[in-house]
C-alpha cells in the first residue's frame, strides 16, 4: 500500500515534473498570502505585510528543495536540474569547455581505436561456432605452425583428442571466369575444412573429405561472400558454373556465409580450393614429402571434455611415434596448442604484446588527460570559492554543490567521449576496409562492436568522476564565513598541493609517451638505414606466375632464360637476374644443412637451417648483393655440372667456422647431396628487419629449379620509366603469362609494415602526449600568473628585475616540469623494452633519443609558459594596484 | 519568547496529524491550529511545515486537495486518511505513555527509592 503510493508519486514526478513543481510553488505562495492577510489585518499595509510574510517564511529555496526530497522520486528531477545548472556554468566559460571536451575526445578516441584493434585481433576469436574449443597445433620449441602433409595425416588419424583436424595453406592463383584472368589469394584446404570448423554454406554446398580421391580429384571452388558479391554480383546462378583456375576447369560449389572470412584474422582469401589439387593450383605436388612442411597450419576443435593439456600429451605421443619412424624427416616433434586466428604464437605473441603495450600507453594518455582536467577543475573550483561560499552561506548543502561539480565533469567527459567515439568509429571503419599492401590479402576486420561502445562509455564516466573528484576536498573544506569576509582564499602556503602533484604525474606520463615515440621513430630510421644485403633503389621486380600459364618441367628454366635475356635488352637496364622469392618477401624458404662429415642426416643433427634462394647467374649483380670472395654462378652450373652454392658470411661462420676460407669446401643437404661452396656473399635481412644475422645459401636455378620466378631488373635512374617497355617485352614473350611489376622499394613496404604501423601509432600517441603536456603546463603557468598578479605588481613596483619577476611567476611551473620530465624519462626507458619486439634495435639508451626527449620537453615548457610569461612581464604595477 | 518550547524531533508529524484530525486545513491553517491548541506554546518555523506535510502525504497518512480558503484564496487542504487516523491513535498512545513515564520519573522523591 505504502509502496504503491510511493511508486505512484515517483511515477507522477517522473512523468509530470513541471506540474508538481508548479503545484508546490502555488501552495507556498498561498501560504505567504494567507500570512500577509493576517499581518494586514493587524495594521500593516499590503506591501509591507507581504515582505514580512516572506521573511518569516524563511529560506524559500531550501524548503522547496527539502519538500521536493520529501515528495520522493526526485532523482530524475534533481539530475535534470544538476545537468541544466552544469550546462549553464559550462556555457559561461566556452573556451574552457571546448578545450576540456577536445582533450577528452582525443584521449578517449585514442583508447577506443586501440581497444577496437585489440578487440578485433585479440579479444574476438575466429568467427566460427564454439571458438573456445578451436586450437591450432604448434610444433617444437620454435612454435612453428607449419607442418608437412603426411605428418598432418598422422596427427589427424592417430589423435584421440580432436573432433577432427583440418589443414590449410595460403597461396595465389590465376582465375579466369571468361573475361580477363586475374590473380586471386586463396586458401588451399583439406576436404574436411568446413566440417571441422562447423561452417554451413550460404549458398550451394561445400566440399567434404569424401570428395578427395587423390591428386587433382576435387576441382572445386567455394567462394567467400565478399568475393561473390564483388566479382559475381550476387548471382545465385553461380553455383555449378565452371571457371578456369590456372587454365584448369574448376566447378564453383557454393558461397560461404558473410561472417566467415577464413581461418586467419588478418587475411581475406577470395575462395577456397581442396589441397589435393595442389599440382593444378601451385604447379607442383609436394603433399607426399614428409620433409616438406608447406602446410601453413593444422587446426581443429577439441572433443568435449578434453583439456588442452590432455590433447598436448596425446599429440606428443604421436610426435614420438613420428620421430621413431621417420628419423630422416621428423625431428623434435613436440607439440603445443595456440589460438589459430593470428597464426599461432609465432605472430600472435608479438602482436599481442605490442597491442597490450599500446593499450597501456593509450590508458596513460587518458590518465594524463584526467590529471590535466583535474587540475583545471581544481583551479576553477578555487576561483569559484566565493560562489561556493555564498551558496553554502545561503543554505545550500555541500553534497548539492559537489553534485553540481560532478555534473559538470561528467557532462564534459560524456561530450568528449561521444566526440572521441565518433572519430574512432570512423577511423575503425576506415581501417576495416584498408588493405595496407597491394600485393597481399592483408586486412583486419576491426569494425567497432558493442564492446567498443561500452568501453568508451565506461572510460568517459570513469574519467569524469576521476577528474571531477579532484576539487572535492577543496569544497568540503570551504569555510563560507572566512571566504566571504576576506574576499579571497587564504591558502597561500608553499606546500605541495594536489594540483602540483597532478601536474608532475601528467608531465611524467607525457614524457613516457614522447620517449617511446622517439625510440620508435629512431628504430625505424635505423632499420631503413640498416644493410638489407641487397640494394632496393633502382631495382624493379617482375613477379611472374609460370604455373598459372601452364609451364612445367623443362619448359620452366627455358622460359626463365628467355625472359632474362629479353628483359636485359631493354635500354637502360643494366642487369637482370631471377630468384624464386626475393628476401624480405612473405615467408622464406629454409632448409636444414649439415657439415660434410655428418653421416646421419636426421634433423636433430643439422648444423643450421639456412634460407634458400634459387637464383640465376646474374641475380647477385642485379640485386646488388656484394660477392665478397670466390665467384658467382654461370649458365654452365647446370644439371650436368657438380652442385655448387654461394653462401653468406653467417653461413660460413656457422658451418665452416670462419668466412675467409670457406670457398671450395663442401656441405650436405638433407637428401645427402654434397654441395661445394664457390662464393661468399654479404649478410642481409631475409625474413624481417629486426632479425639477427641468419645463414643463407644461393643455389643455381638449373640445379634446383623452381616455377616461382621473380625477375630483378637493375636500371640506371628511375625504374618507373621502364614499366611500359617491360610490359611490351613480356607480352611479346607470352601473352598468356600473368605478371606483376613493382619497384623493389614498393615491395619492401610489406617488410616495413610492422615497424611503420608501430611508429605511426606511437608517433600519434607521442604527439598527443606532447600536446597534453603543453596544455597542462600552460594551464598551470597561466593560472599561477593570474592568481599572483597583485603580488607581481607589488614586486615590480618595488623595483624587481624582469628575471626576478619571471622567477616568481613561473619558477614553480618550470621546476615541476623538470621533475616530471625526469621521472617520465626514466619510466620511458623502462617501458621501451616492450618495443624491442617490433622496432629494430629499440633502445632508449641512445644519446640521440635522450637529448631529443630532454630538448622536446624543454621546448614544450618554453612554448607553454611563453604567453603567461609575456603577461607577467607586461604588467603595469600602477594600474594593477589601483584596481583592488 | 520564554513561554515557548522547542519542538522535540519527530513531534511535528504528530502535531500536524492532530491538527488535521479536527477538520481539513490548509498549510497556514495548520500552523494557526497548532498555535491555538498548544496555546501558542509551540513554535514552528513556517517553511519547515511543508517538507513534513509532503512526507506525510507520501506516506499515505494525509491526502490533499485544492479548495478555497476562508480568505477566499485558492489553497491546498489536507485531511487524514484512515491510515493517518490509525497512526495518530498509535502515536498519541505512545506519546502519552512516554510523557507519563517521564513525568513520574521526574516527580520521584528521595524517600520513594
Amino acid at each position: 500500500m505504502k509502496l504503491l503510493a510511493y511508486f505512484r508519486s515517483v511515477a507522477a514526478k517522473f512523468f509530470r515534473p513541471s506540474e508538481i513543481e508548479g503545484d508546490m510553488e502555488e501552495e507556498l505562495r498561498s501560504h505567504i498570502q494567507h500570512r500577509a492577510d493576517d499581518l494586514e489585518r493587524s495594521g500593516l499595509d499590503r506591501a509591507e505585510a507581504e515582505r514580512r510574510a516572506r521573511i518569516e517564511f524563511g529560506g524559500h529555496a531550501r524548503f522547496k528543495e527539502e519538500s521536493r526530497e520529501a515528495l520522493g522520486g526526485n532523482f530524475i528531477e534533481t539530475l535534470s536540474q544538476d545537468v541544466r545548472l552544469a550546462v549553464r556554468m559550462l556555457r559561461k566559460s566556452p573556451s574552457f569547455t571546448v578545450a576540456a571536451v577536445l582533450t577528452l575526445a582525443l584521449a578517449i578516441g585514442a583508447n577506443a581505436v586501440v581497444f577496437g584493434v585489440l578487440n578485433g585481433l585479440i579479444l574476438r576469436p575466429l568467427n566460427v561456432p564454439q571458438p573456445e574449443s578451436l586450437w591450432g597445433i604448434e610444433r617444437g620449441s620454435g612454435k612453428a605452425v607449419n607442418q608437412s602433409y603426411p605428418d598432418y595425416l598422422d596427427l589427424r588419424d592417430r589423435n584421440r583428442s580432436f573432433d577432427g583436424l583440418a589443414a590449410y595453406n595460403v597461396t595465389s592463383v590465376g582465375l579466369d571466369t571468361g573475361n580477363n584472368p586475374s590473380g586471386s589469394w586463396i586458401l588451399e584446404t583439406t576436404g574436411n575444412y568446413f566440417d571441422v570448423l562447423r561452417i554451413q554454406p550460404y549458398l550451394g554446398r561445400f566440399f567434404h573429405a569424401s570428395d578427395e580421391h587423390g591428386p587433382n580429384s576435387a576441382p572445386y571452388i567455394v567462394l567467400t561472400y565478399a568475393y561473390w558479391q564483388a566479382h559475381f554480383q550476387d548471382d545465385r546462378g553461380v553455383v555449378g558454373r565452371v571457371v578456369r583456375l590456372n587454365k584448369h576447369p574448376f566447378t564453383i560449389l557454393g558461397v560461404a556465409p558473410p561472417e566467415f572470412r577464413g581461418s586467419l584474422l588478418f587475411a581475406v582469401p577470395d575462395f577456397w580450393v581442396p589441397i589435393v589439387n595442389q599440382e593444378q593450383v601451385e604447379g607442383s605436388y609436394v603433399l607426399n614429402a614428409r620433409g616438406n612442411r608447406g602446410i601453413l597450419m593444422v587446426l581443429g576443435h577439441l572433443k568435449a571434455g578434453v583439456t588442452p593439456a590432455q590433447a598436448i600429451s596425446d599429440l606428443n605421443s604421436i610426435g614420438a611415434y613420428l620421430e621413431r619412424n621417420y628419423p630422416k624427416d621428423d625431428g623434435q616433434m613436440t607439440f603445443s596448442l595456440a589460438r589459430p586466428g593470428l597464426s599461432g604464437d609465432w605472430l600472435g605473441a608479438p602482436i599481442r604484446a605490442f597491442l597490450t603495450g599500446l593499450m597501456l600507453l593509450a590508458g596513460l594518455i587518458l590518465v594524463a588527460a584526467c590529471a590535466n582536467l583535474g587540475s583545471l577543475f581544481a583551479a576553477r573550483a578555487a576561483d569559484r570559492s566565493r560562489e561556493v561560499a555564498l551558496r553554502l552561506a545561503l543554505g545550500s548543502g555541500r553534497v548539492r554543490i559537489l553534485r553540481g561539480l560532478f555534473s559538470e565533469a561528467v557532462l564534459i567527459s560524456l561530450a568528449g567521449g561521444a566526440a572521441g567515439l565518433w572519430g574512432s568509429v570512423a577511423l575503425l571503419h576506415g581501417l576495416s576496409v584498408w588493405r595496407p599492401l597491394p600485393t597481399a590479402p592483408l586486412n583486419v576486420a576491426v569494425n567497432p562492436d558493442a564492446k567498443v561502445y561500452g568501453v568508451a562509455l565506461l572510460l568517459s564516466l570513469a574519467s569524469g568522476f576521476l577528474f571531477g573528484a579532484v576539487p572535492v576536498r577543496q569544497v568540503l573544506h570551504t569555510d563560507p564565513y572566512e571566504i566571504v569576509k576576506s574576499g579571497s582564499r587564504t591558502t597561500g602556503g608553499r606546500r605541495i598541493t594536489a594540483r602540483d602533484l597532478l601536474l608532475v604525474v601528467q608531465i611524467a606520463i607525457c614524457a613516457v609517451l614522447v620517449t617511446s615515440s622517439m625510440v620508435a621513430v629512431r628504430g625505424l630510421a635505423r632499420s631503413l638505414d640498416s644493410k638489407f644485403g641487397f640494394e632496393p633503389r633502382n631495382a624493379t621486380l617482375v613477379e611472374t606466375a609460370l604455373n598459372m600459364a601452364g609451364y612445367s618441367g623443362d619448359s620452366v628454366p627455358a622460359m626463365q632464360k628467355r625472359m632474362i635475356e629479353a628483359l636485359g635488352k631493354i635500354p637502360g637496364v643494366k642487369s637482370v637476374g631471377s630468384v624464386d622469392r626475393p628476401p624480405l618477401y612473405y615467408g622464406a624458404n629454409g632448409s636444414n644443412v649439415f657439415t660434410d662429415n655428418t653421416a646421419d642426416l636426421r634433423p636433430s643433427n643439422a648444423a643450421a637451417e639456412a634460407m634458400t634462394y634459387n637464383i640465376s647467374p646474374e641475380y647477385l649483380e642485379a640485386a646488388g648483393t656484394a660477392l665478397l670472395a670466390g665467384r658467382a654462378f654461370t649458365w654452365h652450373d647446370d644439371k650436368n655440372a657438380p652442385r655448387v652454392a654461394v653462401i653468406n658470411q653467417e653461413f660460413a661462420r656457422k658451418i665452416f667456422g670462419s668466412a675467409t676460407n670457406a670457398v671450395g669446401k663442401y656441405y650436405k643437404m638433407p637428401d645427402g647431396t654434397r654441395i661445394q661452396v664457390v662464393g661468399i656473399a654479404e649478410d642481409g635481412k631475409y625474413e624481417h628487419l629486426a632479425e639477427d644475422p641468419e645463414p643463407a645459401m644461393f643455389l643455381p636455378i638449373q640445379q634446383s629449379p623452381s616455377t616461382q620466378t621473380v625477375l630483378v631488373l637493375r636500371s640506371e635512374g628511375d625504374p618507373e620509366r621502364l614499366t611500359a617497355a617491360i610490359h611490351r617485352t613480356m607480352r611479346d614473350l607470352d601473352a598468356g603469362l600473368p605478371f606483376d611489376i613493382r619497384t623493389w622499394s614498393q615491395e619492401l613496404d610489406s617488410a616495413l609494415l610492422g615497424p611503420r604501423m608501430a611508429t605511426i601509432s606511437l608517433g600519434v600517441l607521442g604527439a598527443m602526449g606532447a600536446m597534453l603536456s603543453i596544455t597542462g603546463i600552460f594551464g598551470m603557468a597561466a593560472y599561477s600568473v593570474s592568481k599572483r598578479l597583485k603580488e607581481l605588481g607589488i614586486r615590480m613596483a618595488l623595483g624587481a628585475q624582469r628575471k626576478e619577476v619571471l622567477q616568481a611567476a613561473l619558477g614553480r611551473a618550470l621546476k615541476l616540469l623538470a621533475f616530471g620530465s625526469a621521472a617520465g624519462l626514466i619510466l620511458g626507458i623502462l617501458a621501451s623494452r616492450v618495443l624491442a619486439f617490433i622496432v629494430y634495435q629499440a633502445t632508449p639508451r641512445d644519446p640521440l633519443v635522450l637529448t631529443g626527449v630532454v630538448l622536446a620537453m624543454a621546448c614544450f615548457g618554453l612554448l607553454a609558459t611563453w604567453i603567461p610569461a609575456q603577461r607577467a612581464l607586461s604588467l603595469e604595477p600602477s594600474t594593477l594596484l589601483r584596481e583592488e | 519568547m520564554s513561554g515557548q518550547a522547542q519542538l522535540l524531533p519527530g513531534t511535528l508529524d504528530l502535531l500536524i496529524l492532530k491538527a488535521v484530525s479536527l477538520g481539513p486545513l490548509h498549510g497556514y491553517g495548520i500552523l494557526l491550529r497548532i498555535g491555538q491548541i498548544s496555546e501558542q506554546a509551540l513554535l514552528i518555523e513556517q517553511g519547515a511545515l511543508y517538507p513534513a506535510l509532503f512526507r506525510l502525504v507520501r506516506q499515505g497518512l494525509l491526502k490533499a486537495s485544492w479548495g478555497t480558503s476562508e480568505n477566499n484564496r485558492r489553497a491546498k487542504f489536507y485531511e487524514l486518511t484512515s491510515l493517518g487516523r490509525k497512526r495518530l491513535r498509535e502515536e498519541t498512545d505512545g506519546w502519552n505513555r512516554l510523557a507519563t513515564a517521564i513525568a513520574s520519573a521526574l516527580a520521584a522523591q528521595p524517600e520513594e527509592i
